[in-house]
């Protein structure tokens, strides 16, 4: 995970749902070809205009609905660099952190508009707003959070701790 | 200080004496769920490339039921994926078209009170109506609990919901869960666990209790729970030999709210487009045609339902114009109401039976909406674009109200047709 995160930003409001983020008709695809249809439920041209390094903001309770990993791997895969928003629904929240995305609850995240330019400094939960000149204190991710987002992820994290214990002998 | 039921699964899952809320623990699993969707398909490759297999096969159940039976060749992939995936790592507890994966565990009797459960799905909630503490998890989660058998976990504040007194005539369960979450709203339980109590949810059969439990995550809960009674006990016995040890909530536990809502007050009540907190009564809505009612899915297929669905249409017939699809959440249910004639009456109605499966519910096939047509549904989530087009309407209601929905041709409160 690099120190900091920096990208145009896409604002969004309140209750963004999976169905929006990852429509059910596109369950039976692949995380990369979802992510050719990422938050079409709210913009059909926004696969399109979604470019690697943005960052994506919501308004409270992002990603609520369904548990499907799609939601977040969308966004990932379209290389998107991280969400921020001022609250995200729980399931999300693990599955996004699971698949190495990083996502940041912010209660500042209203003051973003789209197109404005963030940087993120994940370890010390500051997003700054390079457009406005002001920075926001994001809640800081937990350290064993902060341990599977640095592995790239639950995959890589838990390939490296079964191989710690086989280096033990165990 | 006492704790709740939740606190009590969770201590013991932890090997602690206590929990308490905010602290970030490790919990031992009792069982994994897994659908044919986010299950073998998203972990298979995974679990390869970590070089390891299932912890513990005889503590997952399989439940294919999002893709059942396929539609197309990706979908028949994934299923035959899922069937040798299973076959190659020894689970047993394997169903195929038997129905939904949040019923067809209760009814195997999988799921136990006082012990804990993951699903990978978000209705995995539903659990909790038997008294275990049953917590959705996606994929990757999914993984690392195939892997280690366990899993990191905040504990959870919980708030109670009392229902006291009698529910009236043509409500249930379902028009309770609409009023809760219309008080609480889309995220009023986010990360926290919503225990039922009271007289009320005490008389309802399981059924009813899972209505409850399942739509919980509506709220943004973590889970739904109801301490285990005798009708727990009683529906267990008939299904399991296995033995269990039910946890019960102290008198003297901590809650972060107490909510008391009194049934008698209860009217029924419909979820609007495009969300499950939009509720508004049904005796107060517009004038607003359907071209679709759907009984089914895991809150809204069950035999109680099906039963619900069948005393409004006996001996009536949908209006013109109405697709009234009926997709049972099992086969057990499936068969229960072929044997008693409550299909039959839903059939003579004009009802189209689908297969046990999600469906309609999630978009997933039987019963997809073209742009500007509206359905009325006893499911469990109305999101924008959930049964199709972006552009069609979802309302949320109970079996009764979507019976009396497809028989006006419109959406109307159930008692227009059970006071007659």
């Amino acid at each position: 995970m690099p120190d900091a995160i920096r990208g145009r930003a896409w604002k969004f409001g309140d209750n963004v749902n999976t169905d929006l983020i990852a429509p059910g008709k596109y369950l039976k695809l692949s995380n990369q070809e979802m992510a050719r249809h990422v938050m079409e439920g709210i913009d059909p041209e926004l696969p399109k205009k979604i470019q690697p390094g943005d960052i994506i903001v919501g308004g409270s309770n992002f990603g609520c609905g369904s548990s499907r990993e799609t939601a977040p791997a969308a966004i990932k895969y379209a290389g998107v660099g991280a969400v921020v928003a001022r609250s995200f629904a729980r399931i999300f929240f693990r599955n996004a952190v699971n698949l190495g995305l990083p996502v940041l609850e912010c209660p500042q995240a209203d003051e973003v508009a789209t197109g404005d330019e963030l940087e993120i400094d994940l370890k010390h939960g500051v997003v700054k707003n390079l457009t406005r000149g002001t920075a926001y204190q994001a809640t800081r991710l937990p350290a064993h959070v902060m341990e599977i987002l640095n592995a790239g992820g639950l995959v890589p994290y838990l390939e490296r701790e079964i191989a710690k214990n086989k280096n033990k002998g165990g | 200080m006492g704790q709740t039921v939740a606190e009590k699964i969770l201590a013991r899952a932890s090997g602690k004496s206590e929990v308490r809320p905010g602290e970030i623990i490790w919990v031992e699993v009792d069982l994994v769920m897994m659908n044919d969707s986010g299950g073998p398909r998203r972990i298979a490759a995974n679990l390869e490339r970590l070089g390891t297999g299932v912890w513990n096969s005889d503590r997952v159940t399989v439940v294919a039921d999002h893709f059942v039976p396929a539609c197309n060749d990706i979908e028949a992939g994934i299923l035959a994926l899922t069937r040798e995936w299973v076959r190659r790592q020894g689970i047993q507890k394997y169903h195929e078209l038997e129905g939904i994966c949040h019923i067809v565990p209760i009814e195997k009797g999988y799921v136990l009170p006082g012990t804990l459960m993951v699903g990978g799905d978000s209705h995995s909630c539903t659990g909790g109506a038997l008294g275990a503490l049953a917590i959705a998890l996606g994929s990757t989660d999914m993984l690392g609990v195939l892997v280690k058998g366990s899993v990191w976990l905040k504990v959870p504040e919980t708030i109670k919901i009392v229902w006291e007194g009698n529910l009236p005539p043509a409500t249930s369960a379902k028009d309770m869960i609409l009023y809760n979450i219309k008080q609480l709203g889309l995220e009023g339980a986010t990360y926290k666990v919503v225990e039922f109590t009271g007289d009320t949810v005490r008389r309802l059969n399981i059924d009813e209790r899972i209505v409850l439990t399942n739509m919980t995550i509506e709220m943004g809960a973590k889970t739904g729970i109801i301490e285990p009674d005798e009708t727990v006990f009683a529906y267990l016995a008939q299904r399991t030999c296995v033995e269990y040890s039910p946890l019960f909530s102290d008198p003297d536990a901590c809650y972060s709210q107490v909510i008391r809502c009194r049934a008698e007050e209860l009217e029924p009540l419909v979820a609007c487009p495009h969300s499950p907190d939009n509720v508004e009564k049904a005796a107060s809505l517009p004038e607003l045609p359907v071209q679709q009612a759907l009984i089914g899915a895991c809150t809204g297929g069950k035999y109680s339902d099906l039963a619900a669905a069948a005393r409004v249409v006996s001996g009536r017939r949908v209006a013109p114009g109405v697709r009234f699809l009926v997709a049972p959440a099992s086969r057990e249910i499936l068969r229960r109401a072929a044997a008693d004639g409550v299909l039959a009456i839903l059939v003579e109605a004009g009802a189209t039976i689908l297969p046990p499966a999600c469906g309609p519910c999630a978009g997933l096939s039987n019963g997809i909406l073209a742009p500007g047509e509206r359905c009325v549904a006893s499911t469990n989530r109305n999101f924008q674009g959930r049964m199709g087009s972006p552009e069609a309407e979802v309302f949320l209601a109970s079996p009764a109200t979507v019976a009396a929905s497809a028989l006006a041709g419109k959406i109307v409160d159930p008692r227009v047709y059970l006071e007659e």
